[in-house]
């Protein structure tokens, strides 16, 4: 017969129970048990953050860059609200956390008790699901559920409230099987229709100008689902692009790569959507940013979708098929019925020869300039300065990110971190201390924007105080680039508020954190300022000043068919109509 | 610029879910957070050892919306089961309305000889009112309450739409 423990040691022998090693959080009032259990304990590792938002970033970036679920706690009332925007981010972008939130006891729960909020309330809608758990019984079943349903089928966030009662009390802790967790009803479908997967086989084996539309479904799948991806691609012969999402599960150096597509995708893999006769989706949600006007998207094209959400289907983009399941495992079947079929790839030369049409019209090219640095031209020579080593790279939100996604190669699955679905200013710096944290001996950067530094600039102190050697490479534009670019695009430049005033010398700034400084101010430093950067061995801002006024092409206004693509910098300053104003 | 508007259909789901708490906020709010309308909602728990409930939700939406509706809630974690019964098969739908009508002389005659056509029931009368207990499907009450206005109406609750699956076989 097993002791009783008290909440707090349950919930710490649950964690160590999962093979939780790291947890981002920030004390307070209501989560006091918990850290005082943590304290006599050295097996999990507590990473103090400077703000709750940066806790659940870190653990974002923990989480996409090591495949394991990423661990928050955070104190009741104002540690729970400032976590709120983490959890969301979480949700659109399908990763994987569970994130603690302390509680007032429960006789006070529902009284405006001091520091309380109804956090299960609050996070409903954005987390997968989230739980107050008022019994210290069932304490350790509850923790066990919220890792499986955060890390299995569709990843997401999950949130457990625990009352501080709840954590000095005490129950009983045993660890159950997956089996016996209490809700039967979750079954996650991982394993794809045979029948459809032979369907969708046939249809590939059978089409003229495929091209395989991946997604961030296929790093939620681990990296296996990107080895089975190459294999997928070899066989068929079909051309691949990828969401912001996706970027590295298929290798930018591939003939069959055209790079991103969407609204800042390339002209060629928005025209080879646009063109061909069958687009298969994999992993993939056709969000707004990719398909732009619907009623002209891929109007040629027969559809197959995989999705391990069977909501994603037929959400947005009628499918054809539809195949609900893991897509790496589904992957794996369509190349295996496509080899035991004898499939052989059609001749795509003729597909192949319309998209390097496309391709010459080079529509990632930059206006060269020996005044100014070109934003794109730092990505690029930061990539060839780096890419030997295979970086992480995060960012922040806003034209440095797109630029980042468009002229930073990646080769494999888990080094892009980036927030995409809610789009969140301030996730780069956190995201970079997790999965430093998480890969060691990586090298990780941070390429942000001056504004959306700002945003979470409070953990510069946390990569010091853990020794995290990360570098944040900020292209410095002065503006809120994104913002101007669309003001310049619907509102015939009237650049209302979307200017950075009174940026703090980031140099001093660095050095303040007792990290190193680096400024880059002409084209011709750029070389030398990386090379700074990469030799120190601590922590490194780069403070790069880029062009002012660049705009991020190739670009699908919002709205607007992918035929419609704007490629260059001059055809842009005007005004939108209504319709137009009223699309994000 | 005008917001465009789309044909929709009215579609009856039976939702079979863990009974716990919260759970009414999450279907509810599921279909606020997403937009998605609610004509009408029900519940109770209905196995033995009352850990099931089920839940029956009327819905109007564009064919597309009601897929994504059942999608949507398929999977939310506490969800058993989610059964378009207006897709489906044939089914039963019932609702009960309880109507308070005041009136005397002609109208009160009139009240009384309308609700024996629809099988209401009196379950309380004073001299000048009637509290009629009607059930029927969504379309024979709301006809009901039309008439039932014309002679004194003043009050009426409803429960919601029950339905169920016509034949031998259970969800
Ligand atoms: C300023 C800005 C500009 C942007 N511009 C672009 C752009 O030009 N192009 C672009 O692509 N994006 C762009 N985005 C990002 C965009 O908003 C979306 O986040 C992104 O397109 C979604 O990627 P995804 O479709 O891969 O889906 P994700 O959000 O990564 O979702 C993954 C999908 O895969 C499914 N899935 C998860 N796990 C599995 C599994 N194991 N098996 C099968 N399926 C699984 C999920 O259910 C989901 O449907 C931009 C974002 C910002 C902030
Ligand atoms: C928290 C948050 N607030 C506002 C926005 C809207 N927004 C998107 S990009 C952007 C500007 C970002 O500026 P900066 O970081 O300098 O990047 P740049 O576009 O200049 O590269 C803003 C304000 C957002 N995405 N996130
Ligand atoms: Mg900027």
């Amino acid at each position: 017969m097993t002791a009783e423990m008290t909440g707090a040691d349950i919930l710490i022998q649950a964690l160590n129970d999962l093979g939780v090693e790291v947890v981002f959080g920030y004390p307070g009032g209501a989560v006091l048990p918990i850290y005082d259990a943590l304290f006599k304990q050295n097996r999990i590792r507590h990473i103090l953050v400077r703000h709750e938002a940066g806790a659940v970033h870190a653990a974002e970036g923990y989480a996409r860059s090591t495949g394991k679920p990423g661990v928050v706690l955070v104190t009741s009332g104002p540690g729970a609200t400032n976590a709120v925007t983490g959890i969301a981010d979480a949700l659109l972008d399908s990763i994987p956390l569970v994130v603690l939130t302390g509680q007032v006891g429960t006789p006070l729960i529902g009284s405006d008790a001091f520091q309380e909020c109804d956090t299960v309330g609050i996070t409903r809608h954005c987390t997968k699901h989230n739980y107050l758990v008022k019994d210290p019984a069932q304490l350790g079943d509850v923790i066990h559920e919220a890792f499986h349903i955060a890390t299995s089928g569709r990843p997401g966030p999950v949130v457990v409230d625990l009352p501080k009662d709840v954590q000095v009390a005490s129950a009983l802790y045993r660890k159950p099987s997956v089996q016996a967790l209490p809700h039967k009803g979750y079954r996650p479908q991982v394993k794809a229709d045979p029948a459809l997967i032979e369907e969708a086989v046939a249809m590939i084996a059978a089409a003229e100008r495929p091209i395989l539309y991946t997604g961030g479904g296929v790093i939620n799948s681990g990296p296996l689902a990107s080895q089975v991806l190459r294999e997928l691609a070899r066989v068929t012969g079909a051309p691949v692009t990828s969401t912001l999402m996706g970027l590295g599960a298929f290798p930018a150096s591939s003939g069959q790569w055209l790079g991103m597509l969407g609204m800042h995708g390339t002209y060629e893999a928005n025209m080879a959507m646009n063109k061909a006769d069958l687009i298969v989706c994999l992993g993939a949600r056709f969000d707004d940013r990719v398909t732009g006007r619907l009623d002209a998207f891929a109007p040629h094209s027969k559809k197959i979708h995989v999705d391990i959400d069977r909501s994603s289907i037929n959400k947005i983009v009628r499918a054809d098929i539809g195949i609900v399941g893991d897509v790496g495992r589904a992957m794996e079947d369509m190349v295996k019925i496509w080899k035991a079929g004898q499939h052989q790839a059609r001749n795509l030369a003729p597909w192949f020869e319309q998209i390097d049409g496309w391709r010459a019209r080079k529509s990632l090219k930059f206006p060269a300039s020996t005044k100014e640095i070109m934003p794109q031209l730092a990505i690029r020579k930061l990539w060839e300065a780096t890419h030997a080593l295979k970086p992480i790279i995060t960012t922040e939100v806003g034209q440095h990110q797109m630029w980042a996604a468009q002229h930073f190669d990646f080769e494999g699955p888990n080094k892009w971190l980036t927030s995409g679905g809610l789009g969140t200013m301030g996730y780069g710096l956190p995201a970079a201390i997790g999965a430093q944290l998480g890969n060691p001996n990586a090298l990780v950067i941070d390429i942000a924007g001056e504004a959306s530094i700002q945003m979470n600039i409070q953990e510069l102190g946390t990569a010091t105080q853990y020794r995290l050697p990360v570098k944040v490479f900020i292209l410095n534009n002065e503006y809120m680039g994104m913002v101007r670019q669309w003001q310049d695009l619907t509102y015939a430049g009237r650049y209302s508020q979307s200017y950075s005033d009174a940026l703090p010398d980031f140099v001093k700034l660095a050095e303040a954190y007792g990290w190193k400084g680096v400024l880059i101010e002409k084209p011709e430093e750029l070389e030398a300022g990386i090379a700074a950067m990469l030799e120190h061995d601590g922590p490194v801002i780069v403070d790069c000043r880029v062009a002012k006024l660049a705009n991020c092409f190739p670009m699908i206004p919002s709205g607007a068919a992918h035929t419609d693509m704007i490629l260059e910098a001059d055809e842009v300053v005007g005004e939108m109509d209504d319709e137009a104003k009223a699309l994000v | 610029m005008h917001i465009k508007q789309e044909a929709t259909e009215r579609h009856t789901l039976s939702v079979t879910v863990d009974n716990e708490s919260g759970i009414l906020a999450r279907i509810a709010g599921l279909f606020s957070a997403r937009g998605y309308n609610i004509d009408s909602l029900t519940v109770a728990d209905v196995t033995e050892d009352e850990k099931i409930s089920r839940i029956t939700i009327v819905t109007t939406g564009t064919p597309q919306v009601i897929e994504q509706v059942v999608a949507q809630l398929d999977r939310m974690v506490p969800v058993h089961k989610v059964t378009d019964l207006t897709a489906l098969a044939p089914h039963v739908e019932r609702e009960l309305a309880l109507v308070k009508v005041v009136g005397t002389g002609d109208h009160r005659i009139e009240a009384l000889r309308l609700a024996e056509v629809y099988r209401a029931r009196v379950v309380d009368a004073t001299i000048s009112s009637f509290i009629f207990e009607v059930t029927g499907g969504t379309e024979k009450i709301d006809k009901f309450l039309e008439l039932m206005r014309e002679v004194g109406l003043i009050e009426v609750a409803r429960t919601g739409v029950a339905a169920i699956g016509r034949g031998k076989e259970a969800l």
